[in-house]
């Protein structure tokens, strides 16, 4: 079933466009990966996606399926964070907030789904500690954590595992792909790591000025513009 | 020592003090935990020396000052709380703070050159000294259903706070409605700063809503205990302040501070023998 789809976007600050003529259609349970090189405008796409600045131009239409309050994200991490006072606990339930309404407190549903998470992301016996004790790998988790409190749905990932180690890096693209496969939610995924993009993706989107590409991950190894950037990724890596 | 305390306990204004001090201290603790960790602790000071300014106009026009100082301060918090709050930040608070402050004193200078305790007026707005203790009952009550408000909003929306203290952007994103809980905070941080400023002045406003969340922030990892604790705190040492300021006469505003400042000490070194934070 169809859940989103861009027809001819353009997104950018202050009315100066980034990147434009985007067009894509995503369906329940796909897994995409937005690809490009720095600047290309990948991040800007994912913020007008979440409504966090509006479109220069074109449609973004989410289908009946899916409401404002059922995305759930990753963002990357912020300063303020480093040093926040609050427990993995805290942090992780405050992903059901977005469906509390006025409501001051958390339903006994929300406590469960937020449990429900921990122990998913063998994150329960940290329940109690301190976020800004944790390593990088385990406040990431924590954060997906709360993301997927915050949706049945489609979950928006932003560059996941920017400064993570190799294994950990590893662990975490399996949960997502577990994520993904076990509980059928959505993956729109900002990403550096084209190699990743292609093992686990279904989907590539590559901003890249007005020559985009939209297709399945076999349709991008075939096509011009992604063997090109295959390519230069691969002597970049050299 | 304890005679001297109920001689003058049996006056109104010593327990009209007590009861204002209580709980603009409590406000000021909840609100400074969500300031500080979000980088503004300095807009207390911003927004004092704005009230500072509209307080010496109400001066010249003899209205109660808080009928001006409440609405004009509001407006700036709003104004520079909002919209993510980096209305070119840092620049803004100092230059709109400095030029209230500027402006009000040099319109107390003009127009009420011939009053002769000019300088005991601004000394008493910008440090508090005396005025708690000539609180009138109506300025009780006001200050205390004010208070009961900002109370109430913190702990009606206190797990909103949290979500747009910890991650705005998340909040935003998610669909809860980061910019109204902002202004709503950008409101209630005003209405608080007022209060402050009858206990502890213009100037010292920045104590009260720094010190507690610090404190609280050294000893405990939850957000839940860090609010507690500062409340706790920050009750504490007004009611210490105020006492001390009682017995020996000294000013209320900075002997509430200079107790803010040694639990804080304390807090630190407590800290530092637990083998300090991690990173």
């Amino acid at each position: 079933m169809e859940l989103l789809r861009l027809t001819d976007v353009s997104v950018g600050y202050e009315g100066k466009p980034v990147a434009t003529g985007l067009s894509l259609t995503l369906q329940e349970g796909d897994y995409l990966c937005i690809v490009g090189e720095n600047g290309a405008g990948k991040s800007t796409l994912m913020k007008t996606l979440l409504n966090l600045r509006a479109p220069l131009s074109g449609s973004i239409v989410f289908s009946d399926a899916i409401a404002r309050n059922e995305i759930g994200y990753l963002p990357q991490q912020t300063l303020v964070q480093r040093d926040f006072p609050a427990t993995v606990w805290e942090v992780v339930i405050s992903g059901c907030l977005n469906r509390s309404g006025l409501r001051p407190f958390y339903t006994k549903a929300q406590k469960e789904t937020a449990q429900q998470w921990l122990e998913k992301l063998d994150m329960a016996s940290l329940k109690k500690r301190s976020y800004r004790a944790l390593s990088g790998g385990q406040q990431q988790r924590v954060l997906l954590a709360r993301a997927l409190c915050a949706t049945k749905k489609l979950l928006v990932l932003d560059e996941p595992v920017a400064g993570l180690d190799p294994i950990v890096t590893a662990d975490l693209y399996a949960l997502i792909q577990r994520i993904n496969r076990e509980d059928g939610i959505t993956i729109i995924m900002v990403s550096h790591d084209i190699g990743a993009a292609l093992q686990y993706a279904t989907h590539i989107l590559q901003v890249s000025g007005d020559n985009n590409f939209f297709g399945t991950v076999e349709e991008y190894r075939q096509s011009a513009l992604g063997s090109l950037f295959l390519g230069k990724a691969g002597e970049g890596h050299a | 020592m304890l005679e001297k305390l109920q001689l003058y306990f049996a006056y109104d204004f010593v327990k009209f003090a007590l009861v204002v001090g209580v709980l603009v201290a409590l406000c000021a603790a909840l609100l400074g935990v969500t300031l500080v960790l979000k980088r503004y602790s300095m807009i207390g000071d911003g927004l004092s020396h704005m009230a500072f300014g509209a307080m010496t106009v109400a001066m010249l026009f003899s209205i109660a000052p808080i009928y001006l100082t409440l609405p004009v301060t509001v407006l700036s918090a709003v104004l520079l709380l909002r919209g993510g709050g980096k209305l070119k930040g840092d620049a803004a608070v100092a230059m709109l703070s400095v030029s209230s402050l500027a402006m009000g004193y040099l319109l107390l200078n003009i127009f009420k050159s011939k009053s002769a305790n000019l300088s005991g007026d601004v000394c008493a707005i910008l440090f508090g000294s005396t005025s708690i203790l000539t609180l009138k009952r109506s300025d009780v009550i006001l200050c205390a259903a004010l208070a009961a408000v900002v109370i109430f909003v913190y702990i009606f929306f206190y797990n909103k706070i949290f979500a747009v203290t910890f991650d705005e952007s998340f909040a935003r994103a998610t669909g809860t409605k980061a910019s109204m809980y902002n202004t709503l905070l950008a409101i209630i941080t005003a209405v608080v700063i007022v209060l402050s400023m009858n206990l502890v002045g213009a100037l010292l406003i920045s104590a009260l809503i720094v010190f507690p969340a610090l404190c609280g922030m050294r000893l405990f990892k939850s957000f839940r205990g860090v609010i507690i604790s500062a409340a706790i705190i920050s009750v504490c040492c007004a009611l210490a302040g105020i006492l001390i300021s009682i017995l020996y006469g000294t000013p209320v505003g900075s002997t509430i501070v200079a107790a803010d400042l040694a639990v804080f000490l304390v807090c630190v070194i407590i800290d530092l023998c637990k083998g300090g934070r991690k990173a």
